[in-house]
């Protein structure tokens, strides 16, 4: 195996795009380093991206949206008072995962790129609206996330492409989001179903909805339908029992140890209702 | 294969070692460097027996690559006591017994002074999940947390 440690995205994306056999970029290394471990994924290539500059910064734009650098680790996003108050359904997907190491290492990208369909951040990622930018050989595009997982364990991404910046659109006003997993136990737990919420809302009406689900497919999905199921409406009990519905429909899981279909299809349903109670309650103001 | 240079801080010191791009940092501490306190538990990120901190943050030392550690600085079980005089965590946790066999303890002492650092005054709750990725075989967890909530209120006192 060969570690590289480049100093520019450019100079990543020349060592991707001319390597041979499987490779692999380095964030946090909380998935690499466990699939090396257990002999699952052997790269040939190990690309470090955090000496590159930028990786690790948070920054506030001029539309007031954000750029997260792909180095970002998870504590740093808790850390930031800032990002929490604007999209603390993001956040709080990301502090599910793993323990205060796991946090201390873990990368929103890396989630996403290591295409988990129980990865906790990304339907709370696709939930808000989140966009990355991708460079490859032949330049930079911008895609929203929810194009980049491909099915369990792939991705979207051409060879010697990488996402160089993640990109949260502004709150705006009257905003609010929310995720919630079911876990078997409180902490350290794979989600058996995940859930965001992303609403905005003008006084009780609701005027944007976006809702996700995790790990009832091979990839996170987005519930299309329940964004007209809720805008226009508050969020009453008949609201959230055609949200509920909705979610249900959405889930194409798998039976395992974990959680039968029923199961999973059941708890859609009741993570949908619950998260978006929260995620309204924050949009119109609520303290978190 | 050829090997990497790597230039580090360790417990303050500065040390160089040449490892291969596939060991972990905590192969490197415990086969290069001798620092044997930090533990192989599982080597997947599970069970926190190889806690230490780099550039002041809480990580696994197996889910990280000696190469990795190039130009930071890291903290081990080593670092806590001031030559012979054990640090108050250290005291605690042989007074209310919160060690049995010892295989979590080097990585459970480097987490809570790891909070202790940032949360002087945690809640019970705040204690359990910052050590939720702290697995304890023996203890069953209790000994543990009062230690760690009792050596906060003794430091909170001495400063
Ligand atoms: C103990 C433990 C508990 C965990 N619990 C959870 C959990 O509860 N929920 C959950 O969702 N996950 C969990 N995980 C999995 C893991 O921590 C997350 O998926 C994490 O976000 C991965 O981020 P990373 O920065 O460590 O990625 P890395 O391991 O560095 O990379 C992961 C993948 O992303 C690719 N990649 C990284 N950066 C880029 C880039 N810039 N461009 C293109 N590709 C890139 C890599 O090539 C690799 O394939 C857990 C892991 C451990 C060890
Ligand atoms: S050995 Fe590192 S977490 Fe278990
Ligand atoms: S004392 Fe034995 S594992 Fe904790």
């Amino acid at each position: 195996m060969q570690y590289h440690r480049p100093a520019t995205f450019e100079d990543a994306v020349t060592l991707a795009a001319g390597a041979q056999g499987v490779t692999r970029f380095l964030a946090g290394g909380t998935d690499v380093l466990v699939q090396m471990r257990s002999d699952i994924v052997t790269p040939d290539t190990l690309i470090d991206i955090k000496a590159i500059p930028g990786t690790h910064d948070i920054t506030r734009q001029e539309d007031g949206g954000w750029r997260i650098g792909v180095a970002v680790t998870g504590a740093e996003m808790r850390e930031h008072a800032e990002l929490d108050r604007d999209w603390p359904g993001l956040v709080e997907a990301m502090d599910l995962i793993g323990s205060t190491q796991v946090q201390g290492r873990a990368t929103l990208t890396g989630n996403l790129c290591n295409a988990s369909p129980a990865a906790d951040s990304v339907p709370a990622m696709i939930a808000a609206g989140v966009t990355a930018t991708i460079t490859g050989p032949d330049g930079s595009r911008t895609a929203p996330v929810e194009e980049i997982p491909a099915g369990p364990g792939k991705t979207s991404l051409a060879r010697g492409e990488m996402i160089t910046a993640l990109h949260v659109p502004p709150r705006g006003t009257g905003g609010g989001d929310a995720y919630l997993r079911f876990i078997p136990r409180t902490e350290m737990d794979i989600a058996v179903v995940g859930c965001g919420v992303n609403l905005v809302v003008e006084g009780d009406t609701i005027t944007h909805a976006r809702v996700t689900l995790g790990a009832v497919a091979p990839t996170a999905v987005l519930v299309h339908a329940a964004e007209d199921a809720l805008v226009g409406r508050t969020l009453d009990e008949e609201a959230l029992t055609a949200l509920a519905d909705l979610a249900e429909a959405s889930c194409n899981p798998i039976d395992d140890k974990r959680g039968t279909i029923r199961f999973r299809t059941h708890v859609a349903g009741v993570l949908a209702r619950r998260a978006a109670k929260i995620a309204y309650d924050r949009a119109k103001g609520a303290a978190k | 294969m050829s090997k990497l240079h790597v230039t580090t801080k360790v417990n303050g010191d500065t040390v160089e070692f040449l490892c291969d791009p596939r060991e972990t940092l905590l192969d490197v501490l415990r086969d290069r460097l001798g620092l044997t306190g930090a533990k192989e538990g599982c080597g997947t990120g599970d069970c926190g027996a190889c806690s230490v901190t780099v550039d002041g943050r809480l990580v696994c030392s197996c889910l990280m690559l000696g190469a990795e550690a190039e130009g930071k600085e890291i903290a081990t079980v080593e670092g806590i006591a001031e030559g012979g005089a054990l640090h108050p965590l250290q005291k605690k946790f042989i007074e209310y017994a919160a060690l049995q066999c010892g295989i979590c303890t080097p990585g459970i002492l480097v987490a809570a002074k790891n909070l202790l650092e940032k949360t002087p005054d945690p809640t019970e709750e705040q204690v359990r999940y910052w050590l939720a990725g702290n697995l304890c075989r023996c203890t069953g967890y209790d000994k543990i947390i009062r230690a760690v909530m009792d050596t906060a209120a003794e430091m909170r006192e001495a400063s």
